[in-house]
């Protein structure tokens, strides 16, 4: 009753886009079976704009979240989410800047992150240039996409046998060395690679001015983190990158605020947000490699609900993403390691 | 200071009934004619312990929690708060006036109508500051952060002042690891009596609690302000040559204290381990019978 009153509860009034996205949605999460992702607002894209820190902006309600920094240079996006919310998410970041957009970050191959690749990286430009002078053809359509290269050889088919998106879609800027560092809009901006965490291409991303650090899907708010072990993660990568990011983040007075952290999916969250969810994953990850040790089966673990005191927060019987479907991961992950 | 049963049921029955009317109009409600300015003091009753020192370990007795919250209590090893992130660590609003702490409230005025925009409330335990709106704006987006304090809207209701809070970090339903999730809503209702207060507080979290839980505090108005308003905390590297990123906890089974605060008050087990139903008066009688017969080795 309270949230009728409080927190309005937008319902969007075209159903046959809602109805078409939720289809498509439906045939890209069959053509992406290995990825096993959680929309957080699957049937209304509704798209929001929250004003983050500094530079940075947070567009949610797009499939996964978006990092919008925007300056004098132009806006520089990390991630570009659902395919089918193209139109919508490029309205969203005329909402804060009417620059073009400049550079694409992508965190993971996941199509509610890069689905909108090539539509949005249409919409921006690439200033090319060259020791000759100018030429038409220093400025040209398409804004530049980076990742890094595990995640644009699976999207382009080189691991995984066949290509997983279009070539419009793919990175055009793969980075192998972290960080990979650039400079945008008046700030030093670090992307950094976290190997076999959520997959094996998981990128974080931090704005060093800004004070803003936007994670992809190794740290998310509405769900147990996905470990997508087909594609690379591993439950031991997941809290690598959990920490990679509380060592990025420095809070202010009395642990709140300081650094901003932008999850993958879910709210705006800071330092110790993201304390309570590495505790969270670290202390399940201890529990079950306890069980293991103790020769306890798949089944026995499950049995033994070694998640019971957080289900209620994060857990999920059905969907994309189960209770299940984590605690088989995070075991399968710990037997491969072992 | 718990009350339960009538007078919680007609306070949140109140409470919910008057959700609604803290819809305002955009110009703010009318000047009330009350006011809470000014500095109070804590005045302790039964709720001495816990305002003081602290609670006991396993001592769940009397709070309506899941079994996911006892479950995530029993896991949680008080070392937890040596970690250097959690050292500084800010009890969350629902909990907050359940610490020794002292509370100095005024008020934030438009200064061409004078209508109050926000009551303000400092809170001398970690230096906390509320804004509560007082001007009709709606709560912030789901995707907002959260604080310790939350985001709080209120209303007068004759002498008493309604207040509303979400977007509330995790936190502590009681300091000896009970938890309280990011998705816990309060009502509280500050009551003036002249120079003394009540703090009415009704918790609701979807996660972690079964039932909504009713709590209340009192405060006398000071004449004088001479009390420490401040709290700085630096975390520390308190234990060296620990690992870093370490995650102390207690697995399944494993707690060294479980049966201490228990054993300690003669309290059987099942009732230390809390539940709704350790919060109703009937379960004196339960206790008694379980009393009379001693729980098997």
């Amino acid at each position: 009753m309270t949230k009728k009153v409080f927190k309005p509860s937008p319902i969007a009034p075209h159903v046959a886009s809602i109805l078409a996205a939720v289809i498509f949605l439906a045939a890209t999460v069959l053509a992406e079976a290995a990825c096993a992702r959680q929309n957080q607002n699957p049937g209304n894209p509704e798209i929001q704009v929250l004003p983050v820190q500094g530079n940075v902006y947070m567009i949610a309600g797009s499939g996964g979240n978006i990092t919008l920094q925007a300056g004098p240079q132009g806006v520089l996006l990390v991630d570009t989410g659902n395919v089918q919310l193209s139109d919508k998410i490029i309205a969203a970041i005329r909402k804060v800047s009417d620059k073009p957009i400049r550079i694409i970050i992508n965190t993971s191959v996941d199509p509610d992150h890069v689905g909108g690749n090539e539509s949005i990286s249409k919409a921006g430009m690439s200033v090319i240039g060259g020791v000759v002078g100018y030429s038409a053809q220093d400025i040209q359509p398409g804004a530049p996409i980076l990742a890094h290269e595990n995640a644009f050889n699976r999207m382009n088919g080189m691991t995984g046998g066949k290509p997983s998106w279009p070539s419009g879609a793919w990175p055009t800027d793969p980075y192998s060395s972290s960080p990979k560092k650039l400079y945008s809009n008046d700030e030093g901006i670090e992307i950094i690679h976290v190997p076999a965490a959520h997959t094996d291409g998981d990128s974080i991303v931090f704005f060093r001015r800004s004070d803003v650090v936007s994670a992809g899907d190794i740290f998310v708010t509405t769900s147990y983190p996905v470990i997508d072990i087909q594609r690379g993660g591993s439950i031991a990568g997941i809290i690598d990158g959990l920490n990679r990011i509380l060592d990025l983040t420095i809070a202010k007075q009395e642990v709140e605020g300081g650094t901003y952290v932008i999850p993958g999916h879910g709210r705006i969250c800071d330092q110790f947000d993201v304390l309570e969810y590495r505790d969270m994953v670290t202390i399940v990850r201890d529990r079950i490699q306890d069980m293991i040790k103790k020769n306890k089966t798949l089944e026995e673990i499950k049995a033994a609900r070694p998640t019971e005191d957080y289900d209620a927060r994060y857990g999920a019987s059905t969907g994309p993403w189960t209770t299940a479907m984590f605690v088989e991961a995070v075991y399968k992950s710990l037997i491969t390691e072992k | 200071m718990k009350k339960t049963g009538l007078l919680g049921l007609l306070l949140l029955q109140g409470a919910l009934a008057n959700v609604s009317a803290f819809a305002q109009t955009p110009e703010g409600p009318p000047a009330s004619e009350f006011s809470l300015s000014g500095n109070w003091f804590p005045l302790y009753n039964e709720d001495l312990p816990e305002r003081g020192g602290g609670p006991e370990l396993v001592d769940y007795l009397g709070l309506p929690i899941t079994n996911g919250a006892r479950q995530m209590a029993l896991s949680w090893d008080p070392s937890r708060m040596t970690v250097e992130e959690h050292q500084c660590q800010v009890h969350v609003s629902p909990y907050i006036n359940r610490s020794p702490t002292q509370l100095e409230f005024w008020e934030e005025r438009d200064p061409e109508t004078q209508r109050v925009i926000a009551i303000k409330l400092y809170v001398s335990n970690y230096q906390q500051t509320r804004t509560i709106w007082m001007d009709g704006r709606p709560h912030p987006s789901e995707y907002a952060p959260h604080t310790w304090m939350g985001f709080s809207t209120g209303k007068w209701e004759g002498a008493v002042l309604t207040v509303y809070t979400t977007h509330i970090k995790q936190g502590f339903v009681r300091r000896n690891g009970l938890p309280e999730s990011d998705r816990a809503t309060l009502i509280e209702h500050y009551i003036r009596y002249g120079n003394l207060m009540t703090h009415v507080s009704i918790l609701t979290d979807p996660v972690y609690l079964t039932e909504p839980l009713v709590k209340s505090e009192d405060f006398s108005l000071a004449e004088y302000t001479a009390i420490s308003w401040t709290y700085s905390c630096e975390p520390v590297e308190e234990i060296t040559g620990l690992p870093k990123n370490r995650v102390p906890h207690f697995l399944p089974g494993q707690n060294p204290f479980l049966k201490e605060f228990a054993e300690r008050h003669g309290i059987p087990m099942q009732a230390v381990l809390g539940g709704a139903e350790t919060m109703y008066p009937e379960y004196q009688l339960k206790l008694e019978q379980m009393l009379k017969t001693p729980a098997k080795k």
